[in-house]
């Protein structure tokens, strides 16, 4: 089985896998970062959100072939983060979760966002995260979150 | 009355020192009746730790799916103990139906049946402590009071920790019949603390059913037949096999296992795995035949849910009569959480995991499967990436299969239901069919109103009557003179059960619609008319009056925004919401929910604000574009692309009153749901002059 070298929250990662396996699986089957959410397996709702060289990814639909040489952050990259990211800490601030199974692709999403837009308007949110499914429908709280951690991010948090 | 029983001294608990408390509770209620409350007298129930160590853990026997059991029941026990709520840890505790009767949550019963005992067991707790106290300083316990997690000397100052002092608390005899604060003394019950789950579940840390992960473990999915009732008449596994990571093929009850290295394995097996299916008697079922037979059943003799005055001649004297029909389809729970189960099933016992709402039941149900005792069987309950009913009682079938899987390869597993599966091997909300009728008097108003209900039964049948088939309709609050509402089982090959809030989310919207239809047959308002119909009934009168002045109901509104109103009971509580709409060549918006709403004390008002939206959204995913139809005894729909819920740029602004109130809590979790597709159909109404007497809304049709 051929393998792929690819960074992984930082760190150099190798794994072996079939090409066409996508990294939602390689993630949480071979490597146990379970983090990282299967929802609909066709890039349809979000779930599975990673970051892959910094942009926004469904790792559902996503072979491993294609992430090789590449730079991945999971929700536990973003956990590890010190100080607490932004998302992080707005995602704790606004008490955003319900079931919580959505939030880690949710806050990925999110963080992409504001990688791109540093002050995203309602409508630039609505635009990125109409992807991400909650079925609780926490999506009030996601867009307060979005905002609070624009405010956190541009100037530590002062509104 | 409740008693408590000290279980620290009966060795329940292994190895964990200090105090533990479980408690009985008393024997009857409503919901016990139906099979669904607390457990039968003389079983503990739910219990706190106070390690010696300072921790202070309090034991959750109601799963999490988001409606916040962890937090809400903390709550309860943090209040009466008087500890240091930032010292709290809530942990799910194993299954044990001698310890806490059966542990499951159906029809938002976690607050309002563990309102009294949880509170009674922290009170009670609290007073073994001070007891253990005053024994120690030699002192009169009334000289004591406590303050976040320690006992206080009034007289000296001293203090002395709960942790301290747990270990003498739980020598001490239970007191009988403690006193519970005065709420005006609650300090963390009423308050918007933040949920205890929250840390985990934006780490990624939190696991979730599909999260477990055992040493050796395999993973598979399960070919299943496409046809309701079908089974398999053959398979070839050569193809399957062949797959790189495919380990082996097994048939198990539900179908056929493809098991791999992983579940991207399993699930490439499967699709190279050839199955010839014995499809059985469903397989010339469509939505059309389907509905065709409600519509005969409609017509046969129903029994009597719901019975006031004489319909006939009621609706025979009545100065004017309408009639009219209305219909809803069969519905998908679609949690984000696909259904899945991982267990290691050995010679003697067995572990398993699974996100469930109903725990003791999962694991009798896993026992059953591999011919074990339960109490052989270690289940581990899982967060849920969603419930909405699907992981509840009656709603297992994916724990024990992957019990016999995991007997049958000797190995552990984890099944996992791909997105498809999930959809098209649901049970679902039932299919519903309703002929209305009702009657005006000479002034315009309802003096009649008769709905005979056809619509598919699970729960079996009391004289004749699913009470779940007709909730929402023959507990209708309106006082209207002459009633009659019966039900006829419309049963077919579709796997039915609970959805959120069961029965009150169709049967809400066919009566506060048609009751719609007969103010503006009469030439009245319909907040009018409910008020007065609803004389008898003050609380669903407040909610009403509550939304009607926070929506400015009878004011102008923008050009082009309408408004519709409705009510409901469901779960204990009360509701009224009124939506603010606008449709414009044939593209509709909600733009504003207001919802009114009355449960009682509140336990925590920030969770229940989550929950009302919550509710209100699903409820609007179900009635915009929820559909599930049938041909050929197969689900059309498969996955997101074709059965679609609401985005983040869909939702209103959803405005939450609550009423103030000290009557005991009623439910929360599934409260909202029923009242939203109504209050926007009505606003159509308002907008259109157009009746939706079929859901979902298709708004191309109202132009």
């Amino acid at each position: 089985m051929p393998a792929f070298r690819f960074t992984l929250n930082g760190q150099p990662r190798t794994v072996e896998a079939t090409p066409e396996m996508p990294l939602l699986w390689v993630l949480r089957d071979q490597l146990g970062l379970t983090g990282t959410k299967f929802g609909c397996g066709m890039a349809l709702c979000g779930a599975c959100t990673v970051h892959i060289d910094g942009a926004a990814a469904r790792s559902c639909s996503m072979p491993i072939s294609s992430v090789a040489g590449k730079i991945v952050t999971t929700i536990e990259g973003i956990a590890m983060a010190q100080p607490a990211h932004p998302v992080t800490q707005a995602w704790l601030e606004i008490d955003v979760p319900q079931c919580g199974y959505c939030q880690p692709g949710q806050m990925m999403s999110a963080a992409a966002l504001l990688m791109k837009k540093k002050t995203p308007s309602d409508a630039d949110i609505d635009e990125v995260m109409r992807g991400n499914i909650c079925r609780c429908g926490a999506y009030r709280q996601i867009r307060a979150a979005i905002h609070r951690a624009s405010e956190i991010a541009t100037n530590g948090g002062r509104a | 009355m409740s008693s408590i029983t000290n279980l620290s001294r009966r060795g329940f608990i292994g190895s964990a020192a200090g105090l533990v408390l479980g408690f009985v509770l008393p024997a009857s209620s409503k919901l016990q009746a139906q099979g669904f409350g607390p457990p039968p007298a003389g079983k503990p129930w739910a219990y706190v730790r106070i390690a010696p160590d300072g921790q202070i853990t309090f034991m959750i026997t109601k799963g999490e799916m988001g409606q916040g059991p962890m937090t809400a029941l903390s709550q309860l026990l943090a209040e009466e103990l008087d500890c240091d709520w930032s010292k709290v840890r809530a942990e799910f505790p194993p299954v044990n139906p001698e310890l806490y009767g059966r542990q499951t949550v159906v029809g938002s019963i976690s607050v309002r049946t563990m309102w009294g005992p949880m509170r009674t067991a922290g009170a009670t707790a609290r007073a073994m402590l001070v007891g253990a106290a005053a024994q120690q300083w030699g002192v009169d316990k009334t000289q004591c009071r406590t303050d976040l997690g320690a006992v206080v000397n009034g007289s000296t100052g001293a203090r002395l920790t709960y942790s301290a002092l747990a270990d003498a608390a739980a020598k001490l005899p239970v007191p009988e019949n403690v006193p519970l604060k005065d709420p005006k003394q609650f300090r963390i019950i009423g308050k918007p603390v933040k949920r205890l789950d929250t840390p985990d579940k934006i780490s990624g840390r939190a696991l979730f059913g599909l999260d477990a992960r055992v040493d050796g473990m395999s993973y598979a999915v399960v070919a299943r037949c496409p046809v309701f009732g079908g089974k398999v008449a053959s398979f070839d596994a050569t193809k399957a096999k062949a797959v790189p990571g495919v380990k082996t093929v097994v048939q198990i009850a539900a179908g056929v296992a493809v098991v791999g290295d992983s579940t991207w394995s399993a699930m490439q097996g499967r699709r190279a795995l050839e199955v010839k299916w014995d499809e059985g008697s469903a397989a010339t079922l469509n939505t059309a035949s389907i509905r065709a037979m409600f519509i005969a059943r409609a017509k046969e003799p129903g029994a009597v849910a719901r019975k006031a005055g004489d319909i006939e001649a009621g609706l025979a004297k009545a100065a004017k009569k309408i009639e009219a029909v209305y219909e809803v389809p069969f519905l998908s729970h679609t949690p984000m959480e696909p259904m899945n189960c991982t267990a290691h099933v050995r010679a003697d016992s067995a572990d398993v995991w699974a996100a469930t709402q109903s725990m003791t039941s999962a694991r009798e149900l896993a026992a059953q499967a591999v011919g074990l005792a339960p109490d052989k069987v270690d289940f581990h309950t899982m967060f849920m990436g969603g419930g909405f009913g699907r992981r509840g009682e009656g709603e297992l079938d994916y724990v024990p299969e992957a019990a016999e899987l995991s007997k049958k390869l000797g190995t552990p597993v984890k099944v996992t239901w791909t997105r498809e599966d999930d959809m098209q091997h649901d049970m679902y909300r039932p299919a519903s069919y309703v002929e209305l009728a009702g009657g005006l008097d000479a002034e315009g108003w309802p003096v009649a109103f008769n709905a005979r209900v056809a619509c598919p039964s699970f729960t079996g049948l009391r004289n004749g009557v699913d009470f779940i088939a007709v909730a929402g309709l023959a507990d209708l609050e309106y006082t209207i003179p002459d009633m009659l509402i019966d039900y006829r089982p419309a049963n077919t090959p579709i796997p039915v059960s609970f959805w959120r809030a069961p029965g009150a989310v169709q049967n809400t919207y066919f009566a506060e619609c048609f009751l719609d239809e007969l103010c503006s047959a009469g030439g009245k308002d319909p907040v009018e008319v409910r008020r007065r119909l609803l004389t008898k009934s003050p609380r669903l009168l407040g909610v009403l009056n509550l939304a009607a002045e926070k929506s400015d109901w009878g004011k102008p509104l923008p050009a082009g925004r309408y408004r519709g109103v409705a009510v409901g009971t469901d779960v204990g509580s009360f509701i009224a919401q009124v939506a603010e709409i606008s449709i414009t060549k044939g593209k509709l918006k909600v733009h504003r929910v207001v919802c009114a709403f009355d449960c009682g004390q509140v336990v925590n008002p920030a969770i229940l604000r989550q929950q009302l939206e919550s509710g209100i959204i699903f409820g609007l995913s179900a009635a915009l574009k929820g559909e599930i139809t049938i041909d050929r005894g197969r689900v059309q729909q498969s996955n997101f692309n074709n059965y679609d819920v609401m985005r983040v740029d869909e939702i209103p602004e959803i405005e939450v009153h609550v009423v103030p109130s000290m009557e005991n809590p009623g439910g929360a979790g599934e409260a909202s749901v029923p009242c939203i597709a109504p209050s926007v159909v009505n606003a159509i109404f308002a907008a259109t002059g157009k009746r939706v007497r079929k859901l979902p809304i298709r708004p191309a049709e109202l132009v």
